[in-house]
């Protein structure tokens, strides 16, 4: 039946006020038993107070492959993060 | 003993939770996908939770010096007080979620209506175990729809589930008016849970007369001794073996 049934990727925010993260996926034949299923899988021990689950088909994700192209063209480019440029003296409110 | 009435009712609760959690227990490995083999074993722990906190009441309230352990594992069958309902064999999947819809639709509102009783440890117990009910009924629920409402072999199958557990509904609501809740002023709201379930489903309630009992009174069906023979046999083999 595993086979058959759709892939689900499962996200769970730990406490009100944090960001959902995703924790793992599961076998499910559609959203709502995915939904329970995930709920017995993930936060057995409290670990969480809401669950998202995403079809895994509905997820388009960054190739390996261009891994390079991607995320490289950012190693040298240090102005981009704010500690690249001195604050001015006297500067109150920057 | 202080009080056989309440005695006699926290002991059948107790055996209704216990026995159905031993029979989900069996589905452990064989469920149909891994993720409903977990939510099943779930559920089963759930039952058996409220078993040990049932039980342990009841033999405080016997004051016999009979614990927890001693009630699951020392009793014959004549002397367990659990429906027929939960002893029933698991049947194929759409069986035992027939049989968990049935019972969680009487628990749900028997725990319920038991958090609001006189007596504060069932009534403790009532309201811890309400909540675990919810998820049961909803869990059966889900998968009496789809399979209901689902092809035309699962729909045959659900509405054969139904039709096999349907006749022993009945024995939960027999009026007990002096128990800490009459078991009979929950039928209501069981029949209105289950009828729009079925609905949804397109399944039909079966008409049948049939109203096997016996449980309450300790005449079980043949296959409670299987099940307990299992369950029991290492508490007797090995007295109070722990792990």
């Amino acid at each position: 039946m595993t086979e058959h049934t759709p892939l689900w990727e499962v996200f769970v925010r730990a406490r009100r006020g944090l960001a959902h993260s995703h924790v793992g996926s599961l076998h499910a034949p559609d959203a709502e038993l995915a939904l329970r299923h995930a709920r017995d899988l993930y936060t057995r021990r409290q670990e969480g107070v809401s669950i998202w689950v995403v079809p895994a088909s509905a997820i388009t994700a960054s190739s390996p492959d261009e891994k390079d192209a991607f995320f490289d063209p950012a190693a040298d480019k240090v102005y981009r993060h704010p500690t690249f440029y001195d604050v001015p003296e006297g500067v109150a409110h920057l | 003993m202080n009080n056989p009435l309440t005695f006699t009712f926290a002991l059948a609760l107790g055996d209704d939770a216990l026995i159905a959690a031993q029979r989900l227990a069996e589905w452990a490995t064989r469920a149909p996908e891994m993720e409903e083999d977990i939510a099943l074993a779930n559920i089963a722990l759930d039952q058996l939770g409220a078993a040990r906190l049932l039980l342990s009441y009841a033999g405080e309230l016997e004051g016999a010096g009979r614990d927890e352990d001693a009630l699951a594992f020392l009793r014959d069958d004549r002397e367990f007080r659990n429906c027929l309902l939960v002893e029933l064999p698991n049947g194929d999947f759409a069986m035992t979620m027939a049989k968990l819809l049935v019972l969680s639709a009487y628990q749900l509102p028997l725990y319920t209506a038991l958090a609001g009783c006189a007596d504060e440890r069932l009534a403790a117990i009532g309201g811890k175990a309400r909540k675990e009910s919810a998820y049961h009924l909803d869990h059966a629920a889900l998968w009496v729809k789809r399979l209901g409402d689902g092809t035309e072999e699962s729909h045959r199958r659900m509405q054969a589930g139904i039709d096999q557990v349907w006749p022993y509904a009945h024995e939960l609501f027999v009026a007990q008016p002096q128990a800490p809740v009459d078991p009979a002023t929950l039928r209501g709201e069981f029949d209105d849970t289950v009828s729009a379930v079925l609905a949804e489903a397109t399944l039909t309630v079966p008409e049948s007369g049939w109203a096997p009992g016996g449980g309450r009174d300790g005449v079980h069906t043949e296959d409670l001794s299987y099940l307990l023979a299992e369950m029991q046999v290492l508490h007797r083999a090995h007295p109070g073996a722990r792990w």
